[in-house]
């Protein structure tokens, strides 16, 4: 039997995640719990509780043996079923092999620098990742990794071989602060990080700027002295807060300041990075 | 009120517009064209519309003189010299560009301006001014944006220059294309989409695709490929919308209602170009034909159509988005065959004076007009109707091997794409890959946009609505166009 993953979503044409235009594929299931994710729906597999089944409102989810059944035909996107899911979860994904999603890459290819694997956490699935790669490789696309760092990547030689880069989010240099944010600590994160850029496959570095929550300006500071020390070149992304899609009752957080964000990008320059960017 | 006397009252309009617009009335207080029944009969219903050309023609609607031999030879009428730098050739250049004649009476092309500047590019701080001065002055005083530029496909450094000024200029004129190849850089590339994401331009045309159909050719007026040294007569177009409902069945459609059309509308064209070129005395007086700027074996006419969509959607009656023009493959196959069909059908007639085509007319995907209400342009999906824009091109893709002289589509993208422009580029390639001919872009957040094939700035739409005078007479094609056919619509491509 084919292994397949639950992929939560592919967006055939992404301008956001990595270098030209990248067919982005996103996984179902993450190892850490952020405070402040953006797309919580993606965390948790699916528990079959039906709940969702009851409120949505064209019929698109079905229980079939006890399992909650999607029919994209039917569904018109009104997300119903995510404002009703306690699991932080979706029903709305889909089990897929290898040859299904290259399929689909199939479809963009001629239109795609490459493809961009995100979560979720996609080094979850890092056996299925490789088998893909390998595949999207030999249609001449590059692949690219969207990554939270917490799986010792540096030690995933085979996987390795068929990444080109990889995005890695570091949303906190404090032990403790990213302890508490996300669930688990931040040294395999830095450890990824210096790993990765050794070997030339670090194409940026991103950090969410969260006002009140956590202490935004060390957390630069000391990211953008560990980019520059390692290659000032490679890209450090500033990410302002933003509201949308985050749960509600977890942080009591605000979009940082246009001046705020200005500030930190000036920090970054100043401790030595060349490529850092503002969204 | 009497249609002259109106032109010289109305308040929106500059001097040299009513000067244009009396020239028109003039015009058309003579009968000269022999029409018979049938083809009056559908220019009375807006089925065959010759888009304003006027009862007696008098000059090609559209003229591509070739300004590499005005660059080398001069001209003996003008009493221009070849130019020995700069400020001469831009000099030399604005010169010809008054006495080009055209439909709007303002050239619809200008000429590769890089590879006709670059041989005159020394010091780049001064080619940059002079550069200002030039694009500048065109835009002041050509006040027509079917005036229309190419640069490309190699590098230049003037090339570079035009787009680095036109992005701090941000002129609604000229329109301008970049002709595209595999020969064309990267960097070159993406600094033209830098530029087309904040005024517009340039569109990209697939440089191959139209050197195999037309050799020697330039991008004129919206974005019709036309011979160097030539032009084209004459443009009258087909309403296919309109013309569907004649039909009581597909088939009724496909075998006697648009062959008869299109036998209409070939005796319609041959009737103008016979008298623009046997009795106009264009081709026997003009300075440009006579000093070889121009060759009427250069020449054609073009085909055009609008409507694709409605046509077919009107044909096959769709019941939800997914079975229209655009999403449906049953929709999509048949306006393909009509195209197909029309394209047969073009070719059988044996056209005057179209050389240049092996004496035939060439279809073009008409892009509108301001009247067209509800109404899509040439064989695009109407606003409001598109799919993702993957799909969109794919399904828009086969058309354009039909369309020798014109078609494209223009996509919406917002301020992302400006972080990364390779994004657009991947896009261009993969589209130019299947086929497509001609690609526009425009960024939302901008002032220039790009209406259906031309330019116009929002700002200058709000004038004219306001009742104000503004410089360029296609602000009124553009604010009809936004009420009539909601250009400012447009489905915003944003990671889908």
């Amino acid at each position: 039997m084919m292994n397949k993953v639950a992929v939560n979503r592919i967006i055939p044409f992404s301008s956001v995640d990595g270098p030209g235009n990248r067919t982005a594929i996103f996984l179902q299931g993450c190892n850490f719990n952020c405070l402040y994710c953006h797309n919580p729906e993606t965390i948790n597999h699916c528990n079959h509780c039906g709940r969702c089944v009851e409120t949505c409102p064209v019929e698109a989810l079905k229980l079939i043996d006890g399992k909650v059944r999607w029919d994209d035909t039917l569904c018109t996107g009104c997300h119903q079923c995510l404002k009703t899911c306690r699991q932080n979860s979706s029903p709305r994904v889909k089990l897929m092999t290898v040859d299904e999603i290259i399929e689909e890459i199939n479809k963009t290819k001629a239109f795609i620098s490459g493809i961009t694997v995100s979560g979720g956490e996609s080094t979850l699935q890092i056996p299925f990742l490789t088998q893909l790669f390998k595949g999207v490789k030999e249609m001449g696309l590059t692949t690219f990794v969207d990554t939270n760092g917490s799986i010792p990547l540096w030690e995933e030689e085979s996987f390795l071989s068929v990444v080109d880069q990889f995005m890695v989010d570091l949303k906190s240099t404090h032990q403790q602060e990213h302890l508490e944010l996300t669930g688990l600590g931040c040294s395999t994160v830095i450890e990824n990080i210096k790993q990765l850029a050794n070997l030339g496959k670090l194409y940026e570095v991103r950090t969410v700027i969260v006002p009140n929550l956590l202490d935004n300006k060390r957390n630069v500071e000391n990211t953008s002295k560990l980019i520059a020390s390692l290659n000032p070149e490679i890209r450090y992304k500033i990410i302002k807060y933003r509201a949308l899609g985050v749960r509600e009752g977890l942080v009591e957080a605000s979009s940082p300041t246009d001046e705020m964000l200005l500030e930190l990008k000036a920090l970054a320059e100043e401790e030595g990075c060349r490529d850092v960017v503002l969204v | 009120m009497n249609e002259a006397l109106r032109t010289i009252k109305d308040q929106t309009l500059t001097y040299q517009q009513k000067v244009v617009g009396l020239a028109r009335v003039a015009e058309n207080s003579i009968d000269i064209l022999k029409i018979d029944e049938e083809v009056q009969a559908y220019r009375e219903e807006g089925i065959i519309c010759d888009l304003f050309e006027g009862n007696a023609p008098y000059r090609p609607r559209y003229i591509v003189p070739n300004y590499e031999k005005f660059m080398e030879e001069g001209s003996k009428f003008l009493n221009l010299k070849p130019p020995t730098d700069l400020w001469e050739a831009i000099n030399n250049l604005l010169i010809l560009y008054k006495h080009v004649p055209s439909i709007t009476s303002f050239p619809v092309y200008i000429g590769n301006i890089d590879t006709l500047l670059e041989p005159f590019i020394k010091d780049e701080k001064e080619a940059k001014q002079a550069i200002k001065f030039f694009l500048t002055h065109i835009d002041r005083t050509l006040t027509d944006s079917f005036c229309h530029a190419n640069i490309g496909p190699y590098d230049t450094k003037a090339g570079r220059i035009i787009l680095e000024v036109e992005k701090e200029l941000q002129n609604a004129v000229p329109n301008i294309t970049l002709k595209y190849s595999d020969e064309t850089p990267d960097q070159l590339a993406l600094k033209a989409i830098e530029t087309a994401l904040v005024t517009a331009k340039p569109s990209f045309a697939n440089h191959q695709a139209f050197t195999k159909d037309l050799g020697n050719y330039g991008i004129v007026s919206c974005y019709n490929g036309l011979k160097i040294g030539g032009g084209s007569h004459t443009l009258v177009r087909l309403n296919l919308a309109a013309l569907a409902p004649k039909a009581n069945s597909e088939e009724h459609f496909m075998t006697e209602v648009l062959p008869d059309a299109i036998n209409r509308m070939n005796r319609y064209m041959d009737e103008r170009i016979k008298f623009l070129v046997e009795e106009s005395e264009f081709f026997q007086t003009s300075f440009l034909v006579k000093e070889s700027l121009l060759d009427l074996d250069h020449f054609t006419a073009m085909f055009g159509m609008f409507g694709l969509a409605e046509a077919v959607n009107h044909l096959i009656n769709p019941q939800s988005l997914n079975e229209k023009f655009g999403h449906g493959d049953k929709a999509n196959k048949l306006g393909l065959s009509i195209i197909e069909k029309m394209h047969q059908l073009v070719s059988q007639h044996a056209a005057p004076y179209c050389k240049a085509s092996e004496g035939k007319y060439l279809l073009h995907a008409q892009v509108g007009t301001d009247f067209d209400h509800g109404i899509s342009p040439g064989c695009r999906i109407p606003i409001g109707d598109e799919p993702e824009i993957h799909q969109h091109l794919i399904q828009s893709a086969p058309f354009h091997q039909f369309f020798p002289s014109g078609i494209g589509d223009i996509f919406k993208f917002d301020e992302t794409a400006k972080g990364n422009p390779k994004y657009i580029l991947d896009i261009i390639k993969g589209a130019f890959n299947i086929n497509m001919r001609y690609f526009s872009l425009y960024c939302t957040d901008c002032d220039v946009i790009r209406i259906t094939g031309y330019l116009v700035k929002k700002s200058d739409m709000e004038k004219l609505d306001a009742g104000q005078q503004v410089l360029h007479d296609t602000v009124v094609l553009g604010l009809g166009s936004v009420k009539n056919q909601k250009v400012l619509d447009r489905r915003l491509r944003n990671d889908e």
